[in-house]
C-alpha cells in the first residue's frame, strides 16, 4: 500500500506539469537596473493576469553580456519562450534562418500597421513581409540630463544646450564637480558620439553617414565638427572611473557630476531616486539644438517552440506587450515612449511629454542600431572606446570611422 | 623461424588489447573535437560567415581586417609584454621562493600555504580583488596618500600607458605560488649527496644552484614552461574582471578579441581569423620547440 500510495504521488509530481505547463513562458532580458525592473514587473504582472506564467530569465551586465547569451541559447537548440533584443539588426540573422517566429497573425489582429507609431519600428521587424518581433518601447539616446544642484553649487544658471553646458563646463570644474559623466563601457562612448552627431550635426548629416553609408559625408567638414565636439566632450569626461551607465547617472543624481548624455532609460533612475524632472534635475531632447530623436528601443521576439501550449502563450505575450494599458503602465516606469500614439500619458513627468510630443512632432529617424549591423557597432565602439581614453586627435579618428562606415553594409 | 614472424605482426596490434580499448573515447575527443574543431575553424574563418556559420568563401578578406584593426594590434602587443615579463617573473621569482623556501626554514608548510593560497581563487576573483587594491579612490594610492605622500600616484587600472602591468601584477600574485611549489618539488628531488659534494669542492651555494642543480632540473623547467606558456595565451577572464580590457581598449587581448567578435558583434569569421592567429602563433613557438626536443633526443 505504502508503495503503491507512494507511487501514484511520484506519477503525479511527474504527471502534474504536463497539464499547468501550457503557461510557463521564459522571457529572457536584460533589464536590470531599479527603473527596468519595476517595468518589467509591470509586463509580467499583466502577462501573468492572462492565466500564464512569465517565467523571469534577468541576465545582469547590458545587452552586450546578455545577447551572446541569448543567440547561444537559440542556436544551440534550447530556445526560451521570448527573448529581448533591440529594434534593428541585431537578430537579422536568427529571422532569416527560420528560428523566430512569425507572428503575423497576432499582428493583424491587433491591428498592428495602423496603431504602432513610428512605422519605422514596425518595419524592423518585418522581413519578407512577415512581421517577427512585437516592439515593446521607443528609446532614443539624444539626452542631455543635468544635475540642477551641481549647477547651483557652481554659480551658473542649469544650460539651456550643449554648448552653454560646454561653456559652463569651467565653473563646474572650480567648484569641484565632474563636468560630464561617463561610464567606462564602450557602447556608452559610442553612443555619446551618435547622439552628438544627430543633435549637432542634424538629421540630413546623420542619415547620409549612417543611412546611406557615405564614405564621403563620413570624411566631410560636416563631420569634422562633430568630432571636434567630441574632443570637448572628451575633455570634460575626463577623470571618470565608474563603469556602469547607472553608476553615471547617479553621479549626476548626487550632485557630483553636472551632466550626462545618456539615452530616456536613465530617466527611471531618476524617478527611482525620487527626483522630479525641473525640480532636481533637467533634461535636454536632442540636447537642446535640435529636436530630433533617433527611435531605437526594445522588442520581444519569439523563437520558433513546438509545444502547442507554449505557442498559444507567446501569442499571449505578444498581445499583452501591445495592449494600450500594459504600454502606459510599462512606459511609464521605464521612462521610454509607448509604441502606439492612442494611449493617454497623461501622468508621464515632463521630460517624457517633451519626447513625446517630438515624436508626434514627427521629429523622428531611424536609430543606428536598426541602419547598421552589430558588426559596424562594434567596430565603432572599439574606435570610440580608444578615442574617450586616449590622446587620439580627431583627424586620425575621423579617418578611421570614414573607413568603418565605407566598408559597412 | 619463418613461421614466427607472420604470427608475430597481429600480435602488435592486438598486444594489450583493454587498454587499447581504452583509450579509443579519448583517441575519439582528440581527433574530432581538438583536431577537428580546429580544422573547422581554419577552414570558415576564410568565410564572412555572420552570426551563423556561411560556407561563402572571401580569400583573406578577414585576415587583412585583422590585421588593419587597431584593437589587434593593440591586443597582439598586450600579450606579448604581459607573456615575456610574467614568464620571467613567475620563474625567477618562482624559484627563489622555492629555493629560499629549500633552506630547511621553520614553518615550512606556513609559508607554502601562504604562496600557494592565491592559486585557490579564480582569475575572475583575483581580477576583481586587484582591481580594488589598484583603484585609486581606495587601494594603495589612497593608503600611502593618507600616510603623508601627498603627491604619491600608482594608477595602473585607469591610466592607459601602464594598464597591462596593473594585470601583470594581478596575474603573478594569482600563478607565482604554483611555480614556486613545482620548483620545490624539483629542488626536493636533487639528490643530497650533490650538495655534499658540492661543499666539500668548496663551491659557493649560488654557483651550485645555477651551474649544478637547475641544469638537473630541466624537466621541471620544462613542464612549468608549458603550464605558464598556456595561461599566458588564455588570458581572458582576470582581464574581463579587473578592466574588462579599459580604459578604452588599453589591455585588450587576443582572446577577447575573439570572444566579442564571435559574440557580440556576431561577426565569426572576424572571429575565427582572430584565432586561427592565435593557433598559428603557438604552432609557430611549440613546433621547433618541439623539434629541437624530440627530433634531437632520436638521433642522440
Amino acid at each position: 500500500m505504502r508503495i503503491r500510495a507512494f507511487a501514484a504521488v511520484m506519477a503525479a509530481t511527474v504527471a502534474l506539469p504536463c497539464i499547468v505547463q501550457a503557461a510557463d513562458l521564459e522571457v529572457t532580458h536584460w533589464w536590470t537596473s531599479g527603473g527596468e525592473a519595476a517595468a518589467v514587473k509591470e509586463l509580467a504582472n499583466a502577462f501573468n493576469a492572462t492565466g500564464n506564467k512569465w517565467v523571469d530569465g534577468a541576465i545582469a551586465g547590458s545587452g552586450s553580456t546578455a545577447r551572446p547569451i541569448m543567440i547561444s541559447r537559440i542556436t544551440g537548440g534550447d530556445p526560451m519562450g521570448a527573448t529581448q533584443f533591440n529594434h534593428g539588426r541585431q537578430a537579422e540573422e536568427l529571422v532569416q534562418s527560420g528560428l523566430m517566429r512569425d507572428l503575423s497573425e497576432v499582428a493583424e489582429k491587433g491591428k498592428w500597421k495602423e496603431v504602432i507609431k513610428p512605422a519605422s519600428l514596425l518595419d524592423s521587424c518585418t522581413f519578407e513581409g512577415k512581421i517577427y518581433c512585437a516592439p515593446v518601447n521607443i528609446h532614443s539616446w539624444q539626452w542631455l540630463w543635468l544635475s540642477n544642484a551641481a549647477f547651483e553649487k557652481a554659480g551658473v544658471p542649469v544650460p539651456k544646450d550643449w554648448n552653454e553646458f560646454v561653456a559652463a563646463a569651467p565653473k563646474l570644474k572650480e567648484a569641484g564637480i565632474q563636468p560630464l559623466a561617463l561610464g567606462g563601457q564602450p557602447w556608452q562612448a559610442n553612443n555619446l558620439f551618435d547622439a552628438l552627431a544627430l543633435s549637432l550635426g542634424g538629421k540630413e548629416l546623420f542619415e547620409k553617414v549612417y543611412k546611406d553609408k557615405d564614405e564621403e559625408a563620413a570624411a566631410g567638414p560636416e563631420m569634422a565638427k562633430i568630432f571636434a565636439a567630441a574632443v570637448q566632450a572628451r575633455e570634460l569626461a575626463k577623470g571618470n572611473n565608474v563603469q556602469d551607465w547607472n553608476q553615471a547617472t547617479n553621479l549626476v543624481i548626487t550632485g557630483k557630476a553636472g551632466g550626462q548624455i545618456m539615452g530616456d532609460w536613465a530617466q527611471g533612475e531618476f524617478q527611482q531616486a525620487g527626483q522630479t524632472a525641473g525640480k532636481e534635475y533637467t533634461c535636454l531632447a536632442g540636447l537642446g539644438l535640435n529636436e530630433v530623436l533617433a527611435t531605437g528601443g526594445d522588442a520581444i521576439y519569439f523563437p520558433l517552440l513546438k509545444d502547442e501550449a507554449k505557442i498559444k502563450a507567446q501569442d499571449a505575450l505578444a498581445e499583452t506587450i501591445v495592449d494600450p494599458k500594459v504600454q502606459v503602465a510599462f512606459n511609464l516606469k521605464k521612462g521610454s515612449v509607448p509604441i502606439r500614439g492612442d494611449v493617454d500619458m497623461a501622468s508621464a513627468n515632463d521630460c517624457m511629454k517633451q519626447g513625446i510630443a517630438i515624436i508626434a512632432k514627427g521629429g523622428t529617424t531611424t536609430s543606428v542600431d536598426q541602419l547598421v549591423t552589430a558588426d559596424t557597432q562594434k567596430q565603432k565602439e572599439d574606435l570610440m572606446a580608444e578615442f574617450f581614453s586616449k590622446e587620439m586627435t580627431p583627424e586620425a579618428a575621423q579617418e578611421r570611422f570614414a573607413e568603418i562606415i565605407g566598408s559597412a553594409d | 623461424m619463418a613461421q614466427s614472424t607472420p604470427s608475430a605482426r597481429p600480435s602488435q596490434l592486438f598486444r594489450n588489447l583493454n587498454s587499447k580499448i581504452a583509450s579509443i573515447p579519448m583517441i575519439f575527443v582528440a581527433l574530432v573535437i581538438f583536431l577537428g574543431g580546429s580544422v573547422w575553424t581554419v577552414v570558415y574563418s576564410f568565410t564572412n560567415s555572420r552570426l551563423l556559420p556561411r560556407t561563402n568563401f572571401v580569400g583573406l578578406d578577414q585576415y587583412e581586417r585583422l590585421w588593419a584593426s587597431a584593437r589587434w594590434i593593440v591586443s597582439i602587443q598586450n600579450l606579448a609584454i604581459y607573456g615575456i615579463l610574467s614568464l620571467i617573473f613567475s620563474l625567477v621569482v618562482g624559484f627563489v621562493l622555492a629555493a629560499l623556501m629549500d633552506q630547511k626554514i621553520r614553518f615550512e608548510n606556513v609559508f607554502r600555504s601562504i604562496f600557494l593560497y592565491p592559486f585557490a581563487l579564480s582569475f575572475i576573483v583575483t581580477g576583481l580583488v586587484w582591481q580594488w587594491i589598484l583603484n585609486p579612490e581606495f587601494g594603495i594610492q589612497a593608503i600611502v596618500r593618507s600616510l603623508g605622500w601627498e603627491t604619491f600616484e600608482f594608477n595602473p587600472v585607469y591610466d592607459p600607458d601602464i594598464v597591462i602591468y596593473g594585470i601583470l601584477i594581478a596575474g603573478l600574485w594569482q600563478g607565482t605560488g604554483l611555480v614556486m611549489c613545482l620548483m620545490l618539488a624539483g629542488l626536493r628531488g636533487i639528490d643530497e649527496d650533490i650538495w655534499k659534494a658540492s661543499r666539500v669542492d668548496g663551491i659557493p651555494m649560488w654557483r651550485t644552484y645555477i651551474f649544478i642543480v637547475i641544469p638537473m632540473m630541466r624537466p621541471v623547467f620544462v613542464t612549468t614552461l608549458v603550464i605558464i606558456g598556456a595561461g599566458i595565451v588564455k588570458l581572458y577572464d582576470l582581464v574581463v574582471a579587473q578592466t574588462s580590457g579599459g580604459p578604452g581598449n588599453s589591455s585588450e587581448v587576443p582572446a577577447k578579441y575573439v570572444y566579442d567578435y564571435m559574440f557580440q558583434a556576431q561577426n565569426l569569421g572576424q572571429g575565427f581569423a582572430a584565432s586561427t592567429m592565435m593557433l598559428l602563433t603557438v604552432a609557430i613557438i611549440i613546433i621547433p620547440w618541439a623539434y629541437l626536443e624530440f627530433g634531437g633526443r632520436k638521433r642522440g
